[in-house]
């Protein structure tokens, strides 16, 4: 897990009380698929709210919705006190949206993009021109200012993306898988431009893929299939894990495998490199299976260890962990 | 920094927009060729390939009188030029079989009692055996069988021909083609690029997830379709001016009437094509789709709009539907102007109608151009 230092940091920043998102039975229907279903959301000013999910559990649907770019089949948004859809072109000059895909021009050059984009919220010349110099600094665009956008890397693009989707200064910043096209480096830095934002006082909602993206959340909503999995701090979450996660070092972790999963008490077993990562129901369990595993003669070592979010993710998309 | 939440109507954006497309158009290297290109390639082919004044078909002779008086006659139907006699043959039915093959368009034959008939006032001197497969080539067939033989081979004067009628040909009387072609040319060169580049301009957007961040910003619908189209509207008057310049300056096509009134019907014909583009991209979910429609809304507007062939000669839903077609309102617009000298009040109606047809497509365009995703 990279970047536990900052993690912790940024965790420790409390939520403050007032709420920015609101959603209550929010349900959006494609035909006959549910791509959302009746979802409650409370997201806090200030915070960096992630959700968390397998590709295709709603995420990017319900972003768009609270940005009102799609009709919800049901159910109400409010979004900074607007009501959404009714008053999503009011909604437009408070948020920022970074899409899944870059969505800029990639036939323009950098600066020609975030000029057109300060035009768009009306920046007059000199006040756009500022504006654009700092997100140059801040964002460390310099180098390929003039470049086209399509021929920049995935790293450079997204920060061109970041620094278009917050010209406007927005209070709320909506981020669609926003580094599912980067190297890990770049993530990380992508990441320490989230928290100062955050530090700034924007609240964030970013949907991600990744465990330990979603580790450096301050709150996280576990989608699967349209709904509410799980809710709640990444500390809270693993806290509500009814269950103990045991890592098993193993010389055959497939036979090993095998025999757990077909054991009463084994909840489910994953193979991380020759480890094997087993939720059981319970620390007693632990004799249940270093017995079974002595039966069948495999001599691998089983021990309790602390749960990650990966265990919650696991155990929430199986409806182990209470919302 | 932005204050109000009421949404206005900004110009300011409609120009971000232009700008932008500008800046993309000129990086477009293809596009720009094409905005240049089309109208000249198009103006030349048209220009010099269409004429439906058909000469020199090639002809075959079948001569059984073989008299010095049915020779006279050949040689004075060569001189209309219509045909060209190029082969020669005394079997009827070879003259049939090369007729098939495409070889020959018509034969000539003469009978043997080739002079008892031209005595004989209520016969058919000659029969003339055509191929009927080709539109112009009877055309020119019945062209040639009003020839007053008789009268010739008294040795009357032929060239004019006396008719009962008199035909004064106005505005052209030399029965120029490209004065036929290139005033209904400009309309279907705009038809062409208008059409697709904004189909294809719009639904790019859309493909390369342009509109889901645009529709995030506080740009409405009518700001960005206005944005989009003006540089199109600046375009097609380029093209429309290319076409004219080149037209008067290669075929002497002039502009009899007012040219600001030439301009105010391209104007209002391309916004109808421009708002015709805009639609096709709110049903279209691809550039290759959009390109397609776009080819199928110009062929019967090409086939229909009497640019090629005339409204009068087709059947009563045709036409009802060429009147729905906006290219066959600026044909009549343009050849009205540029050949006969009319101004706009004069040719009122079909100004209107066009009129009618950028109002309500460009109000259908802008009303299902939606800034939404779904």
């Amino acid at each position: 897990m990279s970047g536990d230092a900052d993690t912790v940091a940024a965790r420790t920043r409390a939520p403050s009380r007032e709420t920015v998102i609101r959603t209550r039975g929010l349900t959006r229907r494609f035909g006959d698929t549910l791509a959302v279903d009746g979802l409650d959301l409370a997201v806090g000013a200030g915070e960096v709210y992630g959700f968390l999910g397998p590709n295709g559990c709603g995420k990017s649907t319900t972003i768009r919705m609270l940005c009102g770019l799609l009709l919800p089949t049901q159910g109400e948004i409010e979004v900074l006190g607007l009501q959404i859809p009714g008053q999503a072109e009011a909604l437009k000059r408070q948020i920022g949206y970074m899409t899944q895909m870059f969505s800029l021009y990639r036939d323009l050059s950098t600066r020609e993009n975030l000029g057109f984009v300060a035009s768009l919220y009306g920046l007059p010349g000199h006040a756009a021109r500022d504006r654009i110099d700092e997100l140059i600094e801040t964002y460390a665009l310099a180098a390929f200012i003039d470049q086209l956008t399509g021929t920049l890397s995935g790293g450079q693009r997204q920060r061109v993306a970041l620094a278009a989707a917050v010209l406007n200064r927005p209070r709320l910043l909506f981020l669609d898988e926003p580094t599912s096209a980067v190297d890990p480096q770049s993530r990380r830095d992508f990441w320490d431009a989230l928290f100062a934002l955050a530090d700034a006082g924007t609240t964030l909602l970013v949907s991600t893929h990744y465990m330990d993206e979603a580790e450096r959340c301050h709150r996280l909503a576990i989608l699967q299939a349209g709904r509410l999995a799980a809710e709640g701090t990444p500390d809270e979450l693993r806290g509500r894990l009814p269950g103990v996660p045991l890592a098993v070092d193993t010389p055959d972790p497939r036979k090993t495998q095998r025999v757990l999963e077909s054991l009463p008490e084994v909840q489910s077993c994953a193979q991380i490199g020759s480890r094997l990562r087993v939720l059981v129901n319970a620390q007693s369990d632990l004799d249940a299976v270093r017995h079974a595993l002595e039966a069948e003669g495999i001599e691998a070592q089983a021990r309790a260890t602390e749960p990650n979010l990966e265990d919650v993710f696991v155990g929430a998309t199986r409806g182990q962990v209470q919302p | 920094m932005i204050r109000s939440t009421v949404q206005r109507f900004s110009l300011r954006r409609v120009f971000a927009v232009v700008g932008k497309e500008l800046r993309q158009l000129r990086r477009d290297r293809l596009t720009y060729a094409m905005i240049i290109g089309i109208p000249a390639t198009q103006l030349l082919l048209f220009g010099y390939a269409i004429n439906l004044d058909v000469r020199e078909l090639p002809a075959a002779i079948v001569d059984h009188a073989q008299t010095s008086r049915s020779r006279e006659f050949v040689q004075a139907l060569a001189q209309t030029q219509v045909f060209r006699f190029t082969e020669v043959t005394s079997d009827p039915s070879e003259a049939r079989s090369r007729i098939r093959a495409g070889e020959i368009k018509a034969a000539l034959v003469v009978p043997r009692d080739f002079e008892r008939r031209l005595l004989a006032t209520d016969e058919p001197v000659a029969q003339l055996l055509v191929d009927g497969s080709e539109q112009v080539v009877q055309q020119a067939a019945r062209q040639i069988a009003g020839f007053p033989v008789r009268a010739m081979l008294r040795g009357q004067s032929v060239s004019p021909p006396g008719g009962a009628i008199e035909v004064l040909t106005l505005y052209n009387p030399l029965r120029e083609a490209p004065l036929n072609t290139v005033p209904g040319l400009i309309g279907v060169i705009l038809t062409m690029t208008m059409v697709m580049f904004t189909a294809i301009a719009l639904v790019r957007e859309r493909e390369r997830g342009n509109l889901e961040f645009l529709i995030t910003t506080p740009l409405s619908t009518l700001e960005l379709t206005l944005g989009k189209i003006l540089p199109f509207v600046g375009i097609g008057l380029i093209q429309t001016t290319i076409v004219v310049a080149l037209g008067a300056a290669i075929f002497h096509v002039p502009v009899r009437g007012s040219l600001p009134d030439l301009y105010v019907a391209a104007f209002v014909f391309i916004i109808a094509t421009l708002a015709l583009g805009i639609l096709i991209s709110t049903v279209v979910s691809s550039q290759f789709q959009a390109m397609q429609a776009a080819i199928f809304t110009l062929l019967p507007q090409i086939l229909l709009s009497g640019f090629m062939f005339p409204l009068e000669g087709m059947p009563r839903v045709a036409r009802w539907l060429a009147e729905l077609l906006p290219l066959t309102h600026f044909v009549r617009l343009a050849r009205g102007i540029m050949v006969r000298g009319a101004d706009l009040t004069e040719l009122w109606p079909s100004a209107a109608k066009l009129c009618l047809f950028a109002l309500i497509a460009l109000t259908i365009a802008t009303l299902r151009f939606r800034k939404r995703l779904d």
